[in-house]
Protein backbone atom coordinates (compact mmCIF):
# COMPACT_ATOMS: atom_id res chain seq x y z
CA UNK A 1 0.00 0.00 0.00
CA UNK A 2 1.14 3.71 -0.71
CA UNK A 3 2.78 5.20 2.25
CA UNK A 4 0.96 8.18 2.24
CA UNK A 5 -2.42 6.27 2.72
CA UNK A 6 -0.95 4.04 5.70
CA UNK A 7 0.14 7.64 7.02
CA UNK A 8 -3.20 9.15 6.55
CA UNK A 9 -4.75 6.28 8.13
CA UNK A 10 -2.03 6.82 10.83
CA UNK A 11 -3.60 10.70 11.61
CA UNK A 12 -7.05 9.32 11.50
CA UNK A 13 -6.72 7.17 14.57
CA UNK A 14 -4.06 9.87 15.91
CA UNK A 15 -7.03 12.33 15.66
CA UNK A 16 -9.55 9.55 17.27
CA UNK A 17 -7.23 8.89 20.11
CA UNK A 18 -7.46 13.23 20.15
CA UNK A 19 -11.14 13.27 20.89
CA UNK A 20 -11.45 10.27 23.06
CA UNK A 21 -8.46 12.14 24.83
CA UNK A 22 -9.83 15.25 25.36
CA UNK A 23 -13.50 13.57 25.98
CA UNK A 24 -11.97 11.80 29.08
CA UNK A 25 -10.32 15.28 30.08
CA UNK A 26 -13.29 16.31 31.39
CA UNK A 27 -13.86 14.07 34.23
CA UNK A 28 -11.64 13.48 37.06
CA UNK A 29 -12.21 9.98 36.79
CA UNK A 30 -10.83 9.39 33.03
CA UNK A 31 -8.53 12.52 32.92
CA UNK A 32 -5.25 10.98 33.51
CA UNK A 33 -6.22 7.84 30.76
CA UNK A 34 -7.47 10.94 28.30
CA UNK A 35 -4.01 12.54 28.53
CA UNK A 36 -2.33 9.74 28.28
CA UNK A 37 -4.55 9.02 25.12
CA UNK A 38 -3.64 11.90 23.57
CA UNK A 39 0.03 11.64 24.13
CA UNK A 40 -0.10 8.25 22.27
CA UNK A 41 -2.23 9.84 19.16
CA UNK A 42 0.78 12.74 18.77
CA UNK A 43 3.37 10.13 19.17
CA UNK A 44 1.39 8.01 16.52
CA UNK A 45 1.49 10.91 14.39
CA UNK A 46 5.32 11.62 14.99
CA UNK A 47 6.41 7.93 14.29
CA UNK A 48 4.21 7.82 11.02
CA UNK A 49 5.82 11.24 9.72
CA UNK A 50 9.18 10.00 10.41
CA UNK A 51 8.66 6.95 8.44
CA UNK A 52 7.17 8.60 5.32
CA UNK A 53 9.55 7.89 2.23
CA UNK A 54 10.69 11.24 1.31
CA UNK A 55 11.64 12.55 4.74
CA UNK A 56 15.54 12.56 4.93
CA UNK A 57 17.71 13.98 7.95
CA UNK A 58 16.71 11.62 10.34
CA UNK A 59 19.83 13.01 12.45
CA UNK A 60 18.65 16.30 12.48
CA UNK A 61 15.21 15.57 13.34
CA UNK A 62 16.11 13.50 15.59
CA UNK A 63 18.57 15.88 17.92
CA UNK A 64 15.35 18.90 17.50
CA UNK A 65 13.38 16.48 18.93
CA UNK A 66 15.54 15.21 21.99
CA UNK A 67 16.55 19.21 22.61
CA UNK A 68 13.05 19.96 22.60
CA UNK A 69 11.83 17.04 25.09
CA UNK A 70 15.18 17.64 27.31
CA UNK A 71 13.90 21.74 27.53
CA UNK A 72 10.21 20.67 27.69
CA UNK A 73 10.71 17.48 30.48
CA UNK A 74 12.85 19.68 32.67
CA UNK A 75 10.48 22.62 32.87
CA UNK A 76 7.25 20.47 33.57
CA UNK A 77 9.04 18.11 36.20
CA UNK A 78 11.14 20.95 38.11
CA UNK A 79 8.66 23.75 38.01
CA UNK A 80 6.51 24.31 41.03
CA UNK A 81 2.58 24.10 41.33
CA UNK A 82 2.72 27.52 42.36
CA UNK A 83 4.34 28.21 39.06
CA UNK A 84 1.66 26.51 36.91
CA UNK A 85 0.53 29.67 35.03
CA UNK A 86 3.20 31.50 33.93
CA UNK A 87 4.22 27.78 32.72
CA UNK A 88 1.14 26.69 30.65
CA UNK A 89 1.47 30.57 29.12
CA UNK A 90 4.62 29.63 28.10
CA UNK A 91 3.86 26.52 26.39
CA UNK A 92 1.34 27.99 24.73
CA UNK A 93 3.92 30.79 23.21
CA UNK A 94 5.93 27.75 22.32
CA UNK A 95 2.82 26.17 19.77
CA UNK A 96 2.11 29.80 18.00
CA UNK A 97 6.12 30.45 17.69
CA UNK A 98 6.11 26.69 15.91
CA UNK A 99 2.90 27.29 13.95
CA UNK A 100 4.40 31.39 12.97
CA UNK A 101 8.22 28.98 11.70
CA UNK A 102 6.28 26.26 10.07
CA UNK A 103 4.54 28.64 7.65
CA UNK A 104 7.78 30.66 7.15
CA UNK A 105 10.00 27.66 6.19
CA UNK A 106 7.11 25.61 3.70
CA UNK A 107 6.70 29.64 1.95
CA UNK A 108 10.85 30.19 1.70
CA UNK A 109 10.45 26.13 0.09
CA UNK A 110 7.54 26.80 -2.14
CA UNK A 111 8.15 30.23 -3.34
CA UNK A 112 11.98 28.83 -4.44
CA UNK A 113 10.15 25.89 -6.21
CA UNK A 114 8.01 28.13 -8.38
CA UNK A 115 8.45 28.29 -12.03
CA UNK A 116 6.45 29.65 -14.92
CA UNK A 117 4.20 26.40 -14.90
CA UNK A 118 4.05 26.01 -11.02
CA UNK A 119 2.56 29.00 -8.82
CA UNK A 120 1.37 28.69 -5.06
CA UNK A 121 -2.32 28.74 -4.62
CA UNK A 122 -4.61 30.93 -2.75
CA UNK A 123 -5.35 28.37 -0.26
CA UNK A 124 -1.56 28.40 0.52
CA UNK A 125 -1.37 31.76 0.68
CA UNK A 126 -3.87 32.89 2.46
CA UNK A 127 -3.24 30.07 5.33
CA UNK A 128 0.33 31.26 5.04
CA UNK A 129 -0.70 34.84 5.97
CA UNK A 130 -2.82 33.44 8.78
CA UNK A 131 -0.32 31.16 10.14
CA UNK A 132 1.89 33.79 10.48
CA UNK A 133 -0.54 36.44 12.70
CA UNK A 134 -2.44 34.20 14.87
CA UNK A 135 0.80 32.76 15.64
CA UNK A 136 3.23 35.78 16.21
CA UNK A 137 0.20 37.29 18.33
CA UNK A 138 -0.31 33.96 20.34
CA UNK A 139 3.93 33.72 21.03
CA UNK A 140 4.28 36.94 21.59
CA UNK A 141 1.12 37.57 24.07
CA UNK A 142 1.65 34.50 26.10
CA UNK A 143 5.41 35.84 26.52
CA UNK A 144 3.94 39.25 27.93
CA UNK A 145 1.26 36.61 29.77
CA UNK A 146 4.40 34.42 31.30
CA UNK A 147 6.66 37.92 31.98
CA UNK A 148 3.24 39.49 34.18
CA UNK A 149 2.40 36.08 35.96
CA UNK A 150 6.20 35.90 37.16
CA UNK A 151 6.39 39.02 37.87
CA UNK A 152 8.84 40.26 35.10
CA UNK A 153 5.98 42.62 34.00
CA UNK A 154 3.87 44.71 36.23
CA UNK A 155 0.45 42.80 36.40
CA UNK A 156 -1.64 46.50 36.87
CA UNK A 157 -3.00 46.86 33.21
CA UNK A 158 -0.53 49.28 31.21
CA UNK A 159 -3.19 51.78 29.93
CA UNK A 160 -2.91 55.32 27.74
CA UNK A 161 -4.20 57.77 25.74
CA UNK A 162 -5.15 56.67 22.42
CA UNK A 163 -4.70 52.69 23.41
CA UNK A 164 -7.76 51.31 21.28
CA UNK A 165 -6.72 53.49 18.21
CA UNK A 166 -2.85 52.06 18.38
CA UNK A 167 -4.47 48.92 18.70
CA UNK A 168 -6.31 49.29 15.73
CA UNK A 169 -3.51 50.67 13.70
CA UNK A 170 -1.49 47.97 14.50
CA UNK A 171 -3.93 45.26 13.75
CA UNK A 172 -5.06 47.58 10.13
CA UNK A 173 -0.90 47.13 9.61
CA UNK A 174 -1.07 43.52 9.75
CA UNK A 175 -4.16 42.39 7.70
CA UNK A 176 -2.42 45.11 5.10
CA UNK A 177 0.56 43.19 5.14
CA UNK A 178 -1.56 39.78 4.95
CA UNK A 179 -2.94 41.29 1.64
CA UNK A 180 0.65 41.97 0.66
CA UNK A 181 1.94 38.56 1.69
CA UNK A 182 -1.40 36.93 -0.76
CA UNK A 183 -0.66 39.15 -3.71
CA UNK A 184 2.91 38.80 -3.69
CA UNK A 185 3.77 35.41 -2.12
CA UNK A 186 7.32 35.78 -4.00
CA UNK A 187 8.27 38.79 -1.72
CA UNK A 188 9.00 36.48 1.57
CA UNK A 189 10.18 39.68 3.30
CA UNK A 190 6.65 40.84 3.44
CA UNK A 191 5.47 37.67 5.52
CA UNK A 192 8.26 38.68 8.59
CA UNK A 193 7.02 42.07 8.04
CA UNK A 194 3.37 40.61 8.90
CA UNK A 195 5.14 38.32 11.77
CA UNK A 196 6.46 41.34 13.51
CA UNK A 197 3.46 43.57 13.06
CA UNK A 198 1.31 40.06 14.63
CA UNK A 199 3.67 40.15 17.31
CA UNK A 200 4.06 43.90 18.44
CA UNK A 201 -0.63 43.23 18.26
CA UNK A 202 0.25 40.08 20.77
CA UNK A 203 2.31 42.56 22.79
CA UNK A 204 -0.57 45.36 23.03
CA UNK A 205 -3.37 42.85 23.41
CA UNK A 206 -2.21 41.35 26.74
CA UNK A 207 0.32 44.45 27.85
CA UNK A 208 -3.43 46.08 28.68
CA UNK A 209 -4.55 43.15 30.49
CA UNK A 210 -4.69 43.22 34.35
CA UNK A 211 -4.00 40.28 36.92
CA UNK A 212 -7.73 39.30 37.71
CA UNK A 213 -8.42 39.06 34.12
CA UNK A 214 -5.79 37.02 33.22
CA UNK A 215 -7.43 33.24 33.57
CA UNK A 216 -9.68 34.79 30.45
CA UNK A 217 -6.88 35.77 28.68
CA UNK A 218 -5.03 31.94 29.34
CA UNK A 219 -7.82 30.55 27.54
CA UNK A 220 -7.81 32.99 25.03
CA UNK A 221 -4.32 32.22 24.29
CA UNK A 222 -5.12 28.38 24.27
CA UNK A 223 -7.61 28.81 21.69
CA UNK A 224 -5.49 30.66 19.39
CA UNK A 225 -2.65 28.05 20.00
CA UNK A 226 -4.69 25.92 18.31
CA UNK A 227 -6.13 27.95 15.76
CA UNK A 228 -2.57 28.89 14.28
CA UNK A 229 -1.95 25.49 14.12
CA UNK A 230 -5.16 24.38 12.15
CA UNK A 231 -3.87 27.57 10.15
CA UNK A 232 -0.97 25.67 9.50
CA UNK A 233 -2.82 22.86 8.22
CA UNK A 234 -4.44 24.53 5.56
CA UNK A 235 -1.11 25.56 4.32
CA UNK A 236 0.16 22.23 4.72
CA UNK A 237 -3.27 20.40 3.16
CA UNK A 238 -2.55 18.32 6.10
CA UNK A 239 -5.79 17.19 8.00
CA UNK A 240 -3.97 16.20 11.81
CA UNK A 241 -3.10 19.73 11.81
CA UNK A 242 -6.25 20.77 11.11
CA UNK A 243 -8.35 18.58 13.07
CA UNK A 244 -6.34 18.73 16.18
CA UNK A 245 -5.70 22.43 15.75
CA UNK A 246 -9.58 23.14 15.66
CA UNK A 247 -10.22 20.76 18.87
CA UNK A 248 -8.37 22.90 20.83
CA UNK A 249 -9.39 26.27 19.02
CA UNK A 250 -12.94 25.10 20.13
CA UNK A 251 -11.85 23.73 23.52
CA UNK A 252 -10.27 27.56 24.44
CA UNK A 253 -12.83 29.52 23.18
CA UNK A 254 -15.20 27.44 25.54
CA UNK A 255 -13.21 28.02 28.41
CA UNK A 256 -12.91 31.22 27.67
CA UNK A 257 -16.94 31.66 27.43
CA UNK A 258 -16.95 29.89 31.07
CA UNK A 259 -14.39 32.84 32.56
CA UNK A 260 -16.86 35.52 30.30
CA UNK A 261 -19.36 34.47 32.11
CA UNK A 262 -18.11 34.19 35.72
CA UNK A 263 -17.60 37.60 35.50
CA UNK A 264 -20.14 38.92 33.67
CA UNK A 265 -18.27 40.50 31.23
CA UNK A 266 -17.73 39.80 27.32
CA UNK A 267 -14.98 39.45 25.74
CA UNK A 268 -14.42 42.55 24.31
CA UNK A 269 -14.96 44.31 27.64
CA UNK A 270 -12.21 42.24 28.92
CA UNK A 271 -9.74 42.94 25.92
CA UNK A 272 -10.60 46.87 25.83
CA UNK A 273 -12.44 47.66 28.98
CA UNK A 274 -11.04 50.00 31.36
CA UNK A 275 -11.32 47.27 34.04
CA UNK A 276 -8.68 47.74 36.65
CA UNK A 277 -7.97 51.16 36.74
CA UNK A 278 -7.85 52.29 40.26
CA UNK A 279 -10.53 54.05 41.35
CA UNK A 280 -9.79 56.99 44.05
CA UNK A 281 -13.09 56.29 46.12
CA UNK A 282 -14.10 58.66 48.69
CA UNK A 283 -17.02 56.45 49.82
CA UNK A 284 -14.51 53.93 51.05
CA UNK A 285 -14.25 55.82 54.83
CA UNK A 286 -17.60 56.31 55.14
CA UNK A 287 -18.71 51.90 54.79
CA UNK A 288 -16.23 51.02 57.19
CA UNK A 289 -15.23 54.00 59.83
CA UNK A 290 -15.82 52.36 62.86
CA UNK A 291 -17.45 48.66 61.47
CA UNK A 292 -14.43 47.30 60.77
CA UNK A 293 -13.85 44.28 63.60
CA UNK A 294 -10.78 43.23 64.30
CA UNK A 295 -9.82 39.79 65.45
CA UNK A 296 -7.19 37.44 66.87
CA UNK A 297 -6.04 33.80 65.36
CA UNK A 298 -6.93 32.76 69.14
CA UNK A 299 -10.37 33.97 68.78
CA UNK A 300 -10.71 32.65 65.48
CA UNK A 301 -9.52 29.57 66.66
CA UNK A 302 -12.34 29.30 69.23
CA UNK A 303 -15.09 29.74 66.93
CA UNK A 304 -13.67 26.83 64.95
CA UNK A 305 -14.08 24.61 67.85
CA UNK A 306 -17.57 24.87 68.07
CA UNK A 307 -18.40 24.74 64.10
CA UNK A 308 -19.98 22.21 62.70
CA UNK A 309 -19.65 23.19 58.91
CA UNK A 310 -16.54 25.35 57.62
CA UNK A 311 -16.03 26.54 54.31
CA UNK A 312 -12.71 28.05 53.10
CA UNK A 313 -13.20 30.33 50.25
CA UNK A 314 -9.40 30.90 48.41
CA UNK A 315 -8.18 33.11 46.42
CA UNK A 316 -5.13 34.67 44.41
CA UNK A 317 -3.84 35.73 47.87
CA UNK A 318 -3.82 32.41 48.95
CA UNK A 319 -1.43 31.49 45.97
CA UNK A 320 0.76 34.52 46.21
CA UNK A 321 1.09 33.97 50.43
CA UNK A 322 1.63 30.22 49.61
CA UNK A 323 -0.95 29.34 52.05
CA UNK A 324 -2.49 26.39 51.20
CA UNK A 325 -0.55 23.93 53.47
CA UNK A 326 -1.48 25.09 56.47
CA UNK A 327 -4.97 25.44 54.78
CA UNK A 328 -4.69 21.70 54.69
CA UNK A 329 -3.44 21.40 58.11
CA UNK A 330 -6.18 22.98 59.38
CA UNK A 331 -8.56 21.49 57.66
CA UNK A 332 -7.11 17.94 58.66
CA UNK A 333 -7.35 18.94 62.40
CA UNK A 334 -10.93 19.80 62.11
CA UNK A 335 -12.12 16.74 60.45
CA UNK A 336 -10.55 14.70 63.55
CA UNK A 337 -12.70 17.06 65.24
CA UNK A 338 -15.36 16.44 63.43
CA UNK A 339 -16.48 19.45 61.32
CA UNK A 340 -17.33 19.13 57.65
CA UNK A 341 -15.06 21.23 55.62
CA UNK A 342 -15.49 22.59 51.99
CA UNK A 343 -14.24 24.43 49.45
CA UNK A 344 -16.02 27.34 47.98
CA UNK A 345 -14.00 27.93 44.45
CA UNK A 346 -15.41 30.88 42.00
CA UNK A 347 -14.18 30.20 38.52
CA UNK A 348 -12.67 33.09 38.19
CA UNK A 349 -10.13 32.98 41.14
CA UNK A 350 -6.48 33.08 41.03
CA UNK A 351 -4.48 33.55 37.37
CA UNK A 352 -5.42 30.93 35.42
CA UNK A 353 -8.84 28.76 34.72
CA UNK A 354 -8.80 26.13 37.91
CA UNK A 355 -5.59 27.61 39.47
CA UNK A 356 -6.92 26.72 42.89
CA UNK A 357 -8.04 23.61 42.46
CA UNK A 358 -4.67 22.60 41.25
CA UNK A 359 -3.12 24.28 44.34
CA UNK A 360 -5.10 22.39 46.59
CA UNK A 361 -5.01 19.24 44.80
CA UNK A 362 -1.34 19.66 44.76
CA UNK A 363 -2.07 19.52 48.69
CA UNK A 364 -4.03 16.29 48.76
CA UNK A 365 -7.10 18.05 49.37
CA UNK A 366 -9.95 15.17 47.87
CA UNK A 367 -11.81 16.73 44.94
CA UNK A 368 -15.39 16.19 45.82
CA UNK A 369 -14.50 18.78 48.84
CA UNK A 370 -13.32 21.22 46.16
CA UNK A 371 -16.93 22.41 45.01
CA UNK A 372 -17.70 25.15 42.19
CA UNK A 373 -20.04 28.65 42.96
CA UNK A 374 -23.31 26.72 42.23
CA UNK A 375 -22.78 24.17 44.40
CA UNK A 376 -21.75 25.49 47.37
CA UNK A 377 -23.68 28.83 47.55
CA UNK A 378 -27.27 27.30 48.66
CA UNK A 379 -24.96 25.78 51.72
CA UNK A 380 -23.96 29.21 53.08
CA UNK A 381 -27.03 30.10 55.50
CA UNK A 382 -25.94 26.82 56.93
CA UNK A 383 -22.35 27.52 57.22
CA UNK A 384 -21.37 28.08 60.82
CA UNK A 385 -17.53 30.04 59.66
CA UNK A 386 -16.26 30.88 56.37
CA UNK A 387 -12.91 31.72 56.15
CA UNK A 388 -12.21 33.81 52.94
CA UNK A 389 -7.50 33.69 52.32
CA UNK A 390 -7.02 35.75 49.89
CA UNK A 391 -10.03 36.72 47.79
CA UNK A 392 -11.97 40.32 47.58
CA UNK A 393 -13.90 40.96 44.56
CA UNK A 394 -15.15 37.50 44.10
CA UNK A 395 -16.86 37.70 47.62
CA UNK A 396 -17.84 41.45 47.32
CA UNK A 397 -21.39 41.73 48.17
CA UNK A 398 -22.20 45.32 45.92
CA UNK A 399 -21.71 42.72 42.84
CA UNK A 400 -25.48 41.95 43.04
CA UNK A 401 -26.27 45.90 42.23
CA UNK A 402 -27.38 45.56 38.97
CA UNK A 403 -25.29 48.77 37.68
CA UNK A 404 -23.20 51.37 39.16
CA UNK A 405 -19.53 49.87 40.27
CA UNK A 406 -17.13 47.60 38.04
CA UNK A 407 -18.15 44.05 38.85
CA UNK A 408 -22.41 44.89 38.99
CA UNK A 409 -23.82 41.70 37.98
CA UNK A 410 -21.15 39.74 38.78
CA UNK A 411 -21.67 35.66 40.15
CA UNK A 412 -19.83 35.62 43.75
CA UNK A 413 -19.71 33.56 46.34
CA UNK A 414 -22.68 34.24 49.20
CA UNK A 415 -20.28 34.34 52.17
CA UNK A 416 -21.98 36.81 53.33
CA UNK A 417 -24.98 34.49 54.07
CA UNK A 418 -23.18 31.91 56.55
CA UNK A 419 -23.00 32.67 60.29
CA UNK A 420 -19.88 34.22 60.81
CA UNK A 421 -17.35 35.04 58.19
CA UNK A 422 -13.43 35.26 58.82
CA UNK A 423 -11.44 36.93 56.06
CA UNK A 424 -7.84 36.66 56.05
CA UNK A 425 -6.09 40.14 54.44
CA UNK A 426 -3.20 42.35 55.19
CA UNK A 427 -5.43 45.66 55.14
CA UNK A 428 -8.60 46.73 53.67
CA UNK A 429 -6.83 47.45 50.48
CA UNK A 430 -9.11 47.48 47.67
CA UNK A 431 -9.44 43.98 45.73
CA UNK A 432 -8.42 44.28 41.82
CA UNK A 433 -11.23 46.52 40.65
CA UNK A 434 -10.48 49.14 42.64
CA UNK A 435 -13.43 49.19 45.00
CA UNK A 436 -14.21 48.91 48.34
CA UNK A 437 -15.71 45.83 50.13
CA UNK A 438 -18.97 46.53 52.40
CA UNK A 439 -18.24 42.65 53.62
CA UNK A 440 -15.54 43.84 55.46
CA UNK A 441 -17.80 45.82 57.63
CA UNK A 442 -20.68 43.68 57.78
CA UNK A 443 -21.73 42.69 61.47
CA UNK A 444 -20.93 39.05 61.28
CA UNK A 445 -17.47 39.43 59.58
CA UNK A 446 -14.48 39.28 61.58
CA UNK A 447 -11.09 40.48 59.71
CA UNK A 448 -8.22 38.81 60.52
CA UNK A 449 -5.32 40.97 59.54
CA UNK A 450 -1.84 39.60 58.54
CA UNK A 451 0.47 37.75 55.58
CA UNK A 452 -1.92 34.75 54.88
CA UNK A 453 0.63 31.83 55.29
CA UNK A 454 1.50 33.66 58.56
CA UNK A 455 -1.93 34.00 60.10
CA UNK A 456 -2.64 30.56 58.65
CA UNK A 457 -0.11 29.24 60.53
CA UNK A 458 -1.18 30.85 63.72
CA UNK A 459 -4.64 29.86 63.49
CA UNK A 460 -3.16 26.52 63.12
CA UNK A 461 -1.34 26.69 66.10
CA UNK A 462 -4.19 28.26 68.19
CA UNK A 463 -6.37 25.84 67.28
CA UNK A 464 -4.23 23.15 68.59
CA UNK A 465 -4.39 24.81 71.83
CA UNK A 466 -7.70 25.91 71.74
CA UNK B 1 -10.52 22.57 -10.14
CA UNK B 2 -8.57 19.83 -8.47
CA UNK B 3 -7.09 22.02 -6.00
CA UNK B 4 -10.38 23.48 -5.22
CA UNK B 5 -12.08 20.45 -4.53
CA UNK B 6 -8.75 19.44 -1.76
CA UNK B 7 -9.54 22.94 -0.52
CA UNK B 8 -13.31 21.96 0.08
CA UNK B 9 -12.06 18.97 1.49
CA UNK B 10 -10.25 20.34 4.38
CA UNK B 11 -12.35 22.76 5.26
CA UNK B 12 -14.93 20.66 6.02
CA UNK B 13 -12.84 18.14 7.90
CA UNK B 14 -11.75 21.86 9.35
CA UNK B 15 -15.80 22.67 10.02
CA UNK B 16 -16.42 19.53 11.41
CA UNK B 17 -13.85 19.58 13.77
CA UNK B 18 -14.74 22.37 15.35
CA UNK B 19 -18.27 21.19 16.12
CA UNK B 20 -16.60 17.91 17.30
CA UNK B 21 -14.43 19.93 19.20
CA UNK B 22 -17.22 22.32 21.05
CA UNK B 23 -19.94 19.02 21.71
CA UNK B 24 -16.77 17.12 23.38
CA UNK B 25 -15.74 20.18 25.74
CA UNK B 26 -18.88 21.98 26.89
CA UNK B 27 -19.13 20.56 30.26
CA UNK B 28 -16.16 20.54 32.26
CA UNK B 29 -16.18 20.52 35.56
CA UNK B 30 -13.93 23.64 37.17
CA UNK B 31 -11.35 21.44 38.80
CA UNK B 32 -10.26 20.19 35.51
CA UNK B 33 -10.37 23.67 33.26
CA UNK B 34 -5.84 23.64 34.38
CA UNK B 35 -5.64 20.16 33.18
CA UNK B 36 -8.02 20.71 30.00
CA UNK B 37 -6.37 24.32 28.91
CA UNK B 38 -2.94 22.32 29.22
CA UNK B 39 -3.47 18.64 27.93
CA UNK B 40 -5.11 20.46 24.78
CA UNK B 41 -2.19 23.07 24.84
CA UNK B 42 0.21 19.82 24.57
CA UNK B 43 -2.61 18.43 21.15
CA UNK B 44 -2.30 22.21 20.03
CA UNK B 45 1.61 21.31 19.24
CA UNK B 46 0.85 19.28 16.33
CA UNK B 47 2.54 21.68 14.32
CA UNK B 48 5.60 19.22 15.61
CA UNK B 49 4.15 17.31 12.19
CA UNK B 50 4.14 20.90 10.07
CA UNK B 51 8.20 20.87 11.61
CA UNK B 52 9.03 17.48 11.08
CA UNK B 53 7.86 17.94 7.48
CA UNK B 54 9.51 21.04 6.75
CA UNK B 55 12.76 19.96 8.65
CA UNK B 56 12.97 16.22 6.44
CA UNK B 57 12.03 17.74 2.63
CA UNK B 58 13.30 21.26 2.82
CA UNK B 59 16.16 21.65 0.18
CA UNK B 60 16.28 24.92 1.24
CA UNK B 61 19.17 26.00 3.88
CA UNK B 62 16.75 28.86 5.86
CA UNK B 63 13.80 26.00 5.07
CA UNK B 64 15.40 23.40 7.28
CA UNK B 65 16.64 26.06 9.37
CA UNK B 66 13.51 27.69 10.31
CA UNK B 67 11.84 24.34 10.55
CA UNK B 68 14.39 23.44 13.33
CA UNK B 69 13.53 26.09 15.31
CA UNK B 70 9.99 25.00 14.86
CA UNK B 71 10.38 21.46 15.92
CA UNK B 72 12.27 22.41 18.61
CA UNK B 73 9.30 25.02 19.97
CA UNK B 74 6.77 22.70 19.32
CA UNK B 75 8.38 19.51 20.88
CA UNK B 76 8.51 21.64 24.40
CA UNK B 77 5.40 21.90 23.26
CA UNK B 78 4.34 18.66 23.26
CA UNK B 79 6.22 17.00 25.81
CA UNK B 80 6.41 19.57 28.71
CA UNK B 81 2.58 19.77 28.03
CA UNK B 82 1.50 16.26 28.32
CA UNK B 83 4.22 15.95 31.15
CA UNK B 84 2.91 18.71 33.20
CA UNK B 85 -0.87 17.55 32.91
CA UNK B 86 -0.04 14.35 33.97
CA UNK B 87 1.92 16.09 36.58
CA UNK B 88 -1.34 17.35 37.94
CA UNK B 89 -3.73 15.10 36.87
CA UNK B 90 -1.92 12.54 39.24
CA UNK B 91 -2.75 15.13 42.35
CA UNK B 92 -6.38 15.16 41.91
CA UNK B 93 -7.64 12.07 44.15
CA UNK B 94 -10.33 11.49 46.02
CA UNK B 95 -9.85 10.47 49.59
CA UNK B 96 -12.75 8.28 51.14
Amino acid sequence: MDRAIISNLAYLVAAALFIVGLKGLTHPRSAVRGNLLGAVGMLLAVVVTLLQQEILGFEVILAGILIGSLVGAVLALRIQMTAMPQLVGLFNGFGGAASVLVAGAVLVQAIAAVTAAATVSLQFTVATAASGLIGAVTFFGSLVAFGKLQGLVTERPIRYPGEQIVKLLVLLTALVFGVLVVRDPADTNLYWYLVAAGSLLGILLVIAIGGADMPIVIALLNSYSGLAAAATGFVLSNNILIIAGSLVGASGIILTQIMCRAMNRSLANVLFGGVGAVIEDARQDDIYAGKVTATSAEEVAMILKTARRVVFVPGYGMAVARAQTPVRLLTELMEKDGIEVEFGIHPVAGRMPGHMNVLLAEENISYDKLCEMDQINPSFPQTDVTIVLGANDVVNPIARQTSGNPIAGMPILDVDKSRTVVVIKRSLAAGFAGIPNPLFAADNTLMLFGDGKKAMDELVAAYKEA
Amino acid sequence: MGETLLFVNILTVFVLAIFVGFEVITKVPPILHTPLMSGSNAISGITIIGAILAVGTGRQTLTVALGLAALVCATINVVGGFLVTHRMLSKFRKKD
